[in-house]
């Protein structure tokens, strides 16, 4: 059964193979973006030596290697999912002998092997060379980045599905998404470190899931999280995970008994 | 004449389908206000932490924020041709608007008007109005009359650019990714344009020239930096017509060359 469900892995990573050639443009896209942000910092570092525990040095990484991460963990399985209930192929889906909502989690890990290899880590050798980004030298720090990757790609498909999965409740989600990705951008820290925000917001922060997506691996990245703190970092991370798997399974539980599909 | 008519037809059929839908619409404007939010935001939270942004105060750079909104969003009213590859080249919509004798940009364009856009024109003159008390700026009855000029200069020069860009279709039916690409360049103008280098400053004035949408213009109503951008704020409207200009000719030529793409 497991094998089963590793193919459709290698399948959406075969179909995005296929359409390759539009993310090539993507990566221009990420360096534009990254070059504006460097910018800017810049200008709000003036002459300030550090900004809430960011050196300049720090600064550039943390965009560079954030705007990347977003490139990794970026998906519309939102869309994929609100299409397949708007259409009714979502009933097609639910007869099959699988886990609707493992496979579409199984694609998402697909998409996000493509984009690491082909996305993210052109674009982040790309970014080296246009801008003075310090990747840190200690191996450590590369694995344990790592790992806080793939849970940012977990943690972000989960809020996808759930936003996906509104579609079984209302007519129109398509403001929902456009929404949860403003306040993705907003509130995981690729544009501000959560660490800039004013103190009410940021330990408003501190108690909802956007952070695990890039600020917390970011931050260990950058070095402004020190190696001795990244496993408690990690394991906020994966708490996050288990808890977001609640809301998730109860929605799903909630969605199947309404499904009435019209036509189709 | 016979166009002011047909544009009164056009938004009346707009109306008449978008009424049919009230709760998209609102939740539409919705988002879109929120994603100017998140600019704004993003200028309020790093202020916090800087008194200056390369020698410009919060209320100057969020005053040239609502200057640029202005522009962007009579812009996206009426420029709002994303899809045109798309739709019009590829789904051979094209033929439909060519055996029509009204000039065929602007059927393509009143085809696709997007009136909730305004809505962010009129947010960026509330926020202007407001730094313009905060700064105590002077004002000057016909402050409104060069406000007009340089918001109708800043409109042209977007709407060149993304004429031209749209024009390209007409040459390659492939999706070529140049506009998602410009419109993420676009972003850079709606901040000083000091704090960039030489070469990406070059651009911006007068290659790609979005500063013209925002901090140039605005920096007229300002008071003057060491190296005064104001002195060029007269360049807007002259911009205006010159990208338009071009623009305008690049689409006439790609028109002429339209051979269908089969569909």
């Amino acid at each position: 059964m497991m094998s089963a469900y590793l193919d459709f892995i290698r399948i959406r990573f075969l179909t995005m193979l296929a359409y390759r050639v539009n993310y090539y443009s993507g990566i221009i896209i990420y360096a534009i973006n990254i070059g504006a942000y460097y910018f800017l910092w810049k200008a709000i570092f003036g002459s300030a030596e550090t900004l809430q525990g960011f050196t300049l040095a720090q600064m550039t990484t943390y965009i560079a290697v954030s705007w990347m991460a977003r490139a990794f963990y970026f998906n519309n399985l939102d869309r994929e999912i609100a299409n397949d209930i708007r259409d009714g192929s979502i009933a097609m889906q639910l007869i099959r002998p699988y886990s609707y909502l493992f496979v579409k989690m199984m694609q998402g890990l697909g998409e996000g092997l493509f984009r690491l290899i082909l996305f993210m880590g052109p674009g982040l050798v790309i970014v080296c060379l246009l801008f003075p980004v310090k990747l840190p030298k200690d191996p450590a720090v590369w694995i344990i980045y790592f790992i806080m990757l793939m849970f940012s790609l977990f943690i972000n498909s989960q809020l996808n599905i759930l936003t996906g999965l509104a579609a079984f409740f209302v007519e129109n989600n398509e403001g929902m998404m456009r929404m949860k990705r403003v306040l993705v951008d907003l509130f995981s820290g690729v544009l501000i470190p959560i660490a800039f925000f004013p103190g009410w917001l940021k330990s408003t922060m501190e108690w909802l899931p956007f952070q695990a997506i890039t600020y917390l691996p970011s931050a260990v990245f950058t070095g402004r999280t020190p190696m001795s703190e990244a496993w408690g970092v990690l394991g906020l991370q994966a708490l996050w995970f288990f808890i977001l798997l609640v809301p998730i399974m109860f929605t799903w539980r909630a969605a199947r008994k309404r499904l009435f599909v019209q036509g189709g | 004449m016979l166009y002011a008519v047909l544009f009164w037809e056009y938004i009346k059929n707009y109306a008449k389908t978008r009424l049919t839908y009230r709760a998209d619409f609102w939740v539409e404007v919705l988002s879109d206000m929120m994603f100017q939010g998140m600019n704004l935001i993003f200028i309020l939270v790093v202020f916090q932490h800087t008194p200056s942004l390369g020698g410009w105060s919060e209320s100057e750079v969020v005053f040239v924020y609502g200057f640029f909104m202005i522009p962007y969003g009579i812009f996206s009213t009426f420029f709002g041709m994303w899809n045109f590859s798309e739709r019009y080249i590829v789904k051979g919509e094209m033929d439909r608007i060519l055996t029509r004798p009204a000039h065929n940009l602007f059927q393509v364009l009143l085809e696709n008007v997007d009136p909730p856009s305004l809505i962010g024109s009129v947010v960026g003159a509330v926020i202007m109005a407001v730094c313009w008390n905060d700064l105590g700026l002077a004002f000057h009855w016909y402050y409104v009359l060069i406000m007009l000029l340089f918001v109708l200069g800043a409109v042209l020069v977007y709407a060149g650019i993304y004429t031209a860009l749209s024009a390209i279709s007409f040459f390659s039916d492939a999706p070529t990714g140049i506009v998602p690409l410009i419109y993420n360049v676009q972003n850079y103008g709606r901040y000083p344009v000091n704090i960039y280098n030489k070469t990406i400053r070059f651009v911006l004035t007068w290659l790609l020239p979005f500063a013209f949408v925002g901090v140039i213009p605005a920096s007229y109503f300002l008071e003057k930096k060491a190296d005064d951008l104001s002195q060029l704020a007269w360049f807007t409207p002259v911009m205006g017509i010159v990208v338009f200009a071009l623009g305008l000719a690049l689409w006439n030529h790609g028109v002429k060359r339209y051979r269908g793409a089969g569909s």
